[in-house]
């Protein structure tokens, strides 16, 4: 790491109407570094990014500094030639285009060009795959890589149009542990080769790992930016909250063994996962944890009626159960919070009331016609609402207007308002922001004090740790080891859930 | 080789080549010059316009409006070289300006509302062709101009027969040959086709790239017009008369064959090779219907057919692959 600066922003500011997005914030990233960018959300960060991008301009007084060149806005065009490049965490590439043409694609947008180069596209691309030090078949179809070969590719794209400073967001959101540390190898070889990186992450513990320098933002206002020596884990979380903010363990204590309420025995269902033996009791919570893609999803959907298992016996309060459909789960008393909230746990486009109601639309009907009650409606909306600490504005508000953590939040309360026996809870914080987090811990351990059985799936060690009274591993689609989370650390689960990786 | 299998052109081409053995094993008639002449020239019009419904679905959008501005251009067509001037330069040129207006009219609404294309040209396609039956009272122009009738009439192939008539290719296929280069062309060397699959696949990543999501569209669908407007010049010229109800009605057999030959609704994927060969597909099986002496009711039940068989195994396909890819 060289001590030059590469990109020196200063006074930057954006309002809408009369909410602040940032405010008089500085940033410095130095040349060859990585610098690191967290906060919850709605800190600022993306609103940072775009004014670096180009894309949204910031408020007069603003002065820019990019490698020797004074502004005090910056053009998309114009951050775009002086070598700032995005890579998005949806990647916004295009999947039926080849791997040559994704990164080529910059030739399309030069001046008067008219005619297509394809020498051209294949030697750009391998060029800047070489030198990202990966290599691919060039006319393979996008989509028919891995999302993590994807990512390498939307890299490569902005390598090869000369990116000096790459901003990554959330690049790590949709890999497996693997997949990120290979990624971390080849972005610190990057930083050798000229590059700086901006890296943009909820995971704390990643942004300490690469990170040289990490700036933290907070309301629209930038904290403080450290040095990776001083910083922990703990730190940042208290910079990015301003309070000292420790998940603390809310769960209560199991009172005596229970009978379990559900138990599967040697359940299977070809190629997604095998020997799964697991049980559950009323008011507990079995954590489960392991690199993403080992199959949890898989089981999860399999409790909820989607997937039905090919082999084994599932039994729920020790009668048997087939669990072929959702309607027969849903019967059974399970509910299913998905780990992709937007596509899968809510209707976007339809109000908060409507969307809180959906598990149990027969529970709010009535009268001769069986139509939905808005009395009963508005009822539980406002207790959810209250119970749950959902920050809304207006019930009718369309759920797409809510912030991730509030998002998520209806997700679970649409499912307690059934009352399920068993709830299982797929990666429940991911995305979510700190303040979120520390409520849906709240909820699930109201939840069991109640007497709800409950499964949480999760990637994060301490979340599991905390929020679950057995831990089982997850991997390579079987259960493996059983711990208890009151004797378990952070580290050492953490390292269990990698050695029992590597030794496959 | 894996790579051919991938292909869905080379399916249909499969389809094609099945379909063919058959009905020449059935039908003698089927396989002969003439037949396949005939065949040639009756789809030059629905092969024209798949090459511009091809450009849509690739870029993301669809266009059911076509057929409405084939009608209005073919019929101010007719009504110029019949009451003004009788020039064959000019029965080209007022169909295509005609086209593309009426194309570039779909784009900007489209843009401007960003209302599904499907809802805007289904407006369109009953606003055009409402407004052009009114002014037109839906009278036929039977006495196209001497040029015109000539250059419909011309031959570019004569193959003389043994012991019977001559069969002759109509050089109205040559301008479906004309249109097929110049849409390969298009989406393939050029960087607008190239922007027109990207925007088609990710518009936001398109939006995100650079490029014009205005002006890719307004060339779509302008080029759409365009075609359009030649096609109903084909049409005109098959016929010899401009009757100015026979071409509404037939925007589904074109979206039919272009979806057949492998273009996603969705946007992002065609191909040139695969619409030629989804009309083919589509002309053949009627084809054969007829020499077969079948009622024309099944015709509407084979292409159905066709229509799901093909989305059904495209789905799978791809259902396949990506369990393979996770």
């Amino acid at each position: 790491m060289s001590e030059d600066v590469l990109l020196e922003a200063e006074d930057l500011s954006k309002y809408y109407g009369g909410v602040t997005a940032l405010e008089d914030v500085d940033i410095s990233i130095k040349e060859n570094s990585i610098h690191g960018l967290v906060g919850e959300n709605g800190s600022g960060k993306s609103t940072l990014v775009k004014i670096i991008t180009g894309v949204v301009t910031p408020e007069p007084g603003a002065d820019i500094n990019f490698r020797g060149d004074n502004f005090s806005e910056l053009k998309p065009v114009e951050a775009f030639q002086k070598g700032i490049q995005v890579v998005h965490q949806d990647l916004s590439m295009f999947s039926n285009l080849s791997v040559a043409e994704n990164i080529g694609m910059g030739q399309y947008i030069e001046q008067g060009r008219i005619l297509v180069n394809w020498d051209e596209h294949k030697k750009q691309a391998q060029s800047s795959l070489d030198r990202l030090g990966v290599s691919f078949d060039l006319d393979t179809k996008l989509d028919e890589l891995s999302k993590a070969d994807q990512q390498l590719v939307a890299i490569s794209r902005a390598l090869a149009s000369d990116a000096k400073l790459l901003i990554m967001d959330e690049p790590t959101a949709s890999l497996t542990q693997e997949e990120v540390n290979e990624l971390f190898g080849i972005l610190e070889e990057l930083t050798e080769k000229g590059v700086s990186i901006l890296f943009i992450s909820h995971r704390l513990e990643e942004v300490l790992e690469v990170g040289d320098e990490i700036t933290v933002l907070r309301d629209g206002n930038k904290i403080s930016t450290v040095n990776r020596e001083e910083a922990s884990k703990k730190k940042l979380s208290q910079l990015m909250t301003g309070e000292k903010v420790q998940f603390q363990r809310r769960l209560g204590e199991l009172e005596s063994e229970k009978q379990p309420l559900l138990k599967l025995d040697e359940v299977a269902r070809k190629g997604d996962f095998e020997d799964v033996n697991m049980s559950v009791a009323e008011g507990e919570v079995l954590g489960i944890i392991g690199p993403l893609g080992s199959g949890q999803t898989k089981l999860a959907r399999t409790l909820f009626g989607m997937n039905p298992p090919t082999s084994g016996k599932i039994t729920i309060g020790g009668e048997k159960v087939r669990l072929e459909s959702i309607e027969e789960a849903m019967e059974l008393g399970i509910g299913y919070v998905p780990e992709d909230r937007l596509t899968q746990g809510l209707v976007l486009d339809q109000p908060i009331n409507d969307n809180l109601i959906l598990t149990d639309l027969d529970g709010f009907s009535e009268g001769l016609f069986n139509l939905i009650s808005e009395t009963k409606q508005k009822r539980f909306v406002d207790t959810a609402v209250d119970t749950y600490d959902i920050k809304i504005g207006k019930p009718e508000d369309k759920a797409i207007s809510l912030s991730g953590g509030n998002q998520q939040k209806i997700v679970v309360a649409k499912w307690v308002s059934v009352e399920p026996k068993l709830l299982i809870l797929n990666r429940p914080t991911h995305g979510v922001d700190i303040a979120a987090k520390d409520n849906i811990y709240k909820l699930i351990a109201d939840l069991a004090s109640q007497g709800m059985a409950i499964v949480l799936i999760s990637d994060e060690a301490e979340e599991v740790i905390n929020n679950s009274h057995r831990i089982r591993i997850m991997k390579e689609g079987t259960l493996t080891q059983e711990l208890s989370s009151s004797e378990i650390g952070e580290e050492e689960l953490y390292e269990a859930v990698m050695e029992e990786k590597n030794r496959v | 080789m894996t790579q051919i299998l991938k292909k869905s052109e080379f399916y249909i081409g499969l389809a094609v080549l099945l379909f063919g053995i058959v009905l020449s094993i059935m039908e003698p008639q089927f396989l002969t010059l003439s037949n396949w002449f005939d065949l040639l020239r009756n789809n030059t019009f629905l092969g024209i316009l798949a090459l511009g419904e091809l450009v849509i679905l690739v870029s993301g959008g669809i266009d059911v409006s076509f057929t409405a501005t084939a009608t209005v251009a073919q019929y101010i067509m007719g009504i110029v070289l019949t009451k003004f001037i009788g020039n064959i330069f000019l029965a080209f040129l007022i169909p295509g300006i005609v086209g593309v207006s009426l194309g570039a009219f779909n784009a900007v609404i489209i843009y401007l509302t960003g209302v599904p294309a499907v809802v805007i040209t289904i407006a369109t396609l009953n606003l055009y062709y409402g407004l052009f039956q009114f002014l037109s009272g839906g009278e036929w122009i039977y006495n196209l101009p001497e040029s015109f009738r000539n250059m419909a009439q011309t031959n570019i192939l004569t193959i003389p027969q043994e012991g019977g008539w001559p069969v002759s290719l109509s050089i109205l296929v040559l301008f479906w040959l004309g249109a097929i280069v110049v849409t390969w062309f298009i989406l393939n060397r050029t960087t607008v086709g190239r922007k027109l699959y990207a925007m088609g696949d990710n518009q936001e990543a398109a939006k995100r790239a650079g490029f014009s999501i205005f002006k890719l569209t307004l060339f779509s669908y302008s080029y759409m017009g365009f075609l359009a407007g030649i096609a109903g010049v084909m049409q005109a010229a098959q016929t010899q008369v401009i009757q100015p109800n026979a071409i509404v009605g037939r925007e589904l057999d074109v979206l039919a064959a272009v979806i057949i030959g492998g273009a996603s609704v969705f946007g992002g994927r065609g191909s040139v090779l695969g619409t030629v060969l989804g009309v083919i597909l589509l002309a053949i099986v009627r084809n054969g219907l007829v020499l077969l002496g079948v009622s024309s009711y099944w015709h509407s039940v084979a292409t159905g057919l066709i229509i799901l068989i093909v989305v059904v195994l495209t789905a799978l396909q791809r259902r396949r692959r990506k369990a393979q890819s996770t």
